[in-house]
């Protein structure tokens, strides 16, 4: 007999299977796990943010934004979460509330989209991003802003404080991704992220942006997930793509893609502590979740999900995952490994 | 059959003016009419535009803001133009029941059904017939687009290729405009001279339709050569090059304001593209970004210069876009409920036609479909679009005999 514990599970991402859905009325655009687990979070093609209790059934919901909600971001080790809007609003709300209440703050944050929410490793920062162009910081405790980030030339899609602290990486719809030092505000260096950018001439627009923006928890790697080689911007027919940078050096190390050139777009980009990233895409054929390891292009296991996926969290178990789907359902997948039959 | 048209004897105005006083020319100039089309090639989405459903399944992200007419909103896409509501109508009763884009277009354009037995003129190309002055110099009905340029005959149907839509491509001028450099003018009126004398030969013993139209393009090309600064968006002043923008379409609706001053009866902007099938919110974001400046901005040009009383303005599309909001966040094409942009002319100010239920799915109030609006359009003209064209060796009614005119649109 001894006092040690088991040895929690390793996750088998290729025996991934679907556990629980959750349904709302409207498609989903966006998801969050808190951190202990409890709750998920959810934006959908509405004007709420809705909570989720995993382990059960219960759902609240939470009014004030005035759009769409896509971007989410909970204080690492804090009380509040906040959320951003396409009418540029953002919001912060105690997570753990016994009821829905009003948010501890609204603030118009940015003209036109608010695309993106991110918060600071220590939680006394949420940083948001937007089609003004511009990237705001935001005193977490009480939605006092605190500094503007200007530079970008287009649409900003999305935002991530690196684990380390102190820097910040945003990227625009033409792929530029700007590295910032926080306790400066200046723009130290610009990465390329324009393989996941396309100007279709024929439809005289522009098609890209991250849609999914993460870095390694070592802050080793930044991820940024999108769209390449668009061959029809108008009908969606381009490739779902993840553009993987050595932060250290600021090279693009990697373009994760799927084996069969999935027609759509990466919305979500994950790192998972074991050291695999999983992507969920959506496209013309409906909704993919992948793995991939580093150094490898293609994914290790392809997994089809039953309708277009936006949005994914991993579970801090690192044994689950959440999925938010166009048809309106978050769905809980468990990555553990099956038991013995 | 010459009641079918006005402005028969007006002289091109800015020709006139070296001749009468700047009044009497400021007269004739509000007396000729004009038409201005905007064409939003692929189909703008009324609910990104004229007819907002926000906070409902079908509505999209974006809001809905207040315009310079009380109780009238739009799509917060157009904040520069909502501020000219007062100038505009809005028909958002549009049911046109097609939703190709090759058939909406021709629907849209010529207020009749496209059908292979029988093709009917463009609106610019029935305006260049029975609006433009018959002494103009310049061409009656102008497209200008982005892409290449040209003559699209198919414009003018069975009125013949001189009423046919010369294309402006990108807003350079039309091809081959200016003299060689080292064709001097003396040389150019000598071999204008012989060519006429050859003409008046030929054409003495073999006239036809053919060598009509022929003759009537060159000597419309003659003329244009003369006046090929017409088509110079950069003599215009530079202040209102920046308000206009620097981007196409910026430029497009300057030179399309510069080619109505200078008594242009017709010209069609098109923009492009609006076929959203994906990402519909993102591209409606950049198109009608791009397209809100430049129209607010000639819009009010119009009206400030004393012209919009005599232009007709029409916005439209060969269809609208679906309520539902598709998979890939896109809007496919849907031409049950959609809406039409119009002003100028004489017509109402600041009106709204027609209604849609609360998703805007279908219309519920004052349905009207193209051959409804094409009647409208030429009414506002003075043009009685029930009688037949002249000159034609059979009757054909101008406008579709199943359609009528908006009657509530017409002051």
């Amino acid at each position: 007999m001894t006092d040690e514990q088991p040895a929690p599970p390793v996750p088998d991402p290729a025996q991934v299977r679907q556990i629980k859905e959750f349904k709302h009325n409207r498609p989903l655009f966006a998801c969050r796990i808190d951190r202990t687990g409890r709750f998920a979070f959810t934006g959908a093609q509405d004007n709420l943010v809705v909570r989720w209790e995993l382990d059960g059934d219960k759902k609240l919901e939470f009014a004030g934004q005035e759009s769409w909600v896509r971007g989410m971001a909970f204080q690492p080790a804090g009380d509040l979460l906040a959320s951003g809007d396409y009418a540029g609003r953002l919001c912060a709300w105690r997570w753990a509330a016994d009821a829905a209440a009003p948010p501890v703050y609204s603030v118009a944050a940015h003209q036109g989209w608010l695309r993106a929410v991110a918060a600071s490793p220590d939680g006394a920062t949420f940083a948001t991003c937007g089609n003004d162009r511009f990237v705001r910081l935001w005193n977490a405790a009480d939605g006092k802003l605190l500094r503007e980030l200007a530079g970008h030339e287009s649409h900003v899609y999305n935002v991530a404080f690196h684990p380390g602290g102190g820097q910040l990486a945003s990227c625009d719809l033409k792929g530029v991704v700007k590295h910032w030092d926080l306790s400066s505000g200046a723009a130290v260096r610009q990465l390329d992220g324009s393989v996941l950018w396309k100007y279709d001439a024929g439809f005289h627009a522009d098609i890209g942006g991250a849609r999914g923006m993460a870095f390694s928890g070592d802050g080793a790697w930044l991820a940024c997930a999108g769209v390449t080689e668009v061959t029809n911007a108008f009908a969606g027919v381009g490739n779902a793509a993840v553009a993987l940078f050595d932060w250290v050096t600021g090279e693009r190390k990697q373009v994760l893609r799927p084996k069969d050139n999935f027609q759509g777009v990466a919305w979500s980009v994950a790192f998972h502590p074991a050291g695999f990233i999983a992507v969920v895409a959506g496209g013309q054929h409906g909704g993919a979740l992948w793995f991939f390891r580093l150094d490898q292009p293609n994914p290790f296991f392809a997994f089809k999900l039953p309708a277009d996926a936006r949005d994914l969290a991993l579970h801090p178990d690192g044994l689950r995952l959440a999925i938010a789907h166009s048809d309106g359902a978050l769905r809980l997948y468990d990555i553990s490994p099956k038991p013995a039959a | 059959m010459m009641g079918a048209t006005v402005g028969g004897g007006l002289a091109h105005v800015s020709g006139l003016s070296n001749l009468i006083q700047p009044a009497v020319a400021e007269e004739l100039a509000a007396r000729q009419k004009r038409v201005l089309i905007f064409f939003l090639a692929g189909g703008v989405s009324q609910l990104e535009s004229w007819d907002p459903k926000p906070n409902t399944d079908t509505g999209g992200p974006f809001r809905a803001i207040p315009t310079s007419v009380p109780g009238i909103h739009i799509s917060e896409l157009l904040p520069l133009t909502a501020q000219q509501m007062h100038r505009l109508n809005l028909v958002r009763g549009v049911n046109t029941a097609e939703d190709d884009h090759g058939k909406g277009a021709v629907f849209m354009e010529t207020g009749r059904r496209d059908s292979p037995a029988q093709r009917y003129p463009a609106l610019g190309s029935v305006v260049s017939r029975l609006v433009a002055p018959p002494t103009m110099a310049l061409p009656g009905y102008v497209h200008i687009q982005p892409g290449g340029g040209g003559v699209n005959k198919a414009d003018a149907a069975f009125l013949g290729p001189k009423f046919a839509s010369i294309t402006i491509g990108n807003g350079q001028p039309p091809a081959y405009l200016l003299r060689p450099g080292d064709l001097t003018p003396a040389a150019d009126q000598q071999r204008n001279d012989v060519r006429l004398k050859a003409n008046q030969r030929f054409t003495a013993r073999r006239r036809t339709a053919e060598t009509e139209a022929y003759s009537a393009s060159y000597e419309q090309a003659r003329q244009l050569v003369e006046r090929a600064d017409v088509f110079d968006v950069t003599k215009e002043p530079p202040q209102d090059q920046e308000r206009y923008g620097s981007h196409d379409f910026g430029r497009h609706c300057l030179l399309a304001r510069r080619l109505l001053e200078q008594g242009l009866t017709c010209v069609k902007v098109t923009h492009t593209n609006y076929d959203s099938h994906s990402e519909n919110f993102d591209f409606h974001i950049e198109q009608l970004g791009e397209f809100d400046r430049p129209f607010a901005t000639l819009i009010d040009d119009l009206a400030q210069r004393g012209m919009l009383d005599s232009t007709l303005v029409v916005v439209m599309s060969e269809f609208g876009r679906t309520p539902n909001i598709n998979h890939l966040f896109g809007r496919d094409h849907w031409s049950k409920a959609w809406s039409v942009a119009l002003a100028g002319c004489g017509m109402q100010k600041g009106a709204v036609i027609g209604k849609t239920n609360d998703n805007g799915t279908a219309v519920v109030d004052r349905e009207v479909d193209a051959r409804n609006l094409f009647h409208t359009y030429l009414r506002a003209l003075g043009v009685d679009s029930t009688a037949n064209y002249p000159g034609l060796n059979r009757p054909i009614p101008i406008g579709d005999p199943a359609g009528d005119a908006i009657q509530e649109l017409l002051a």
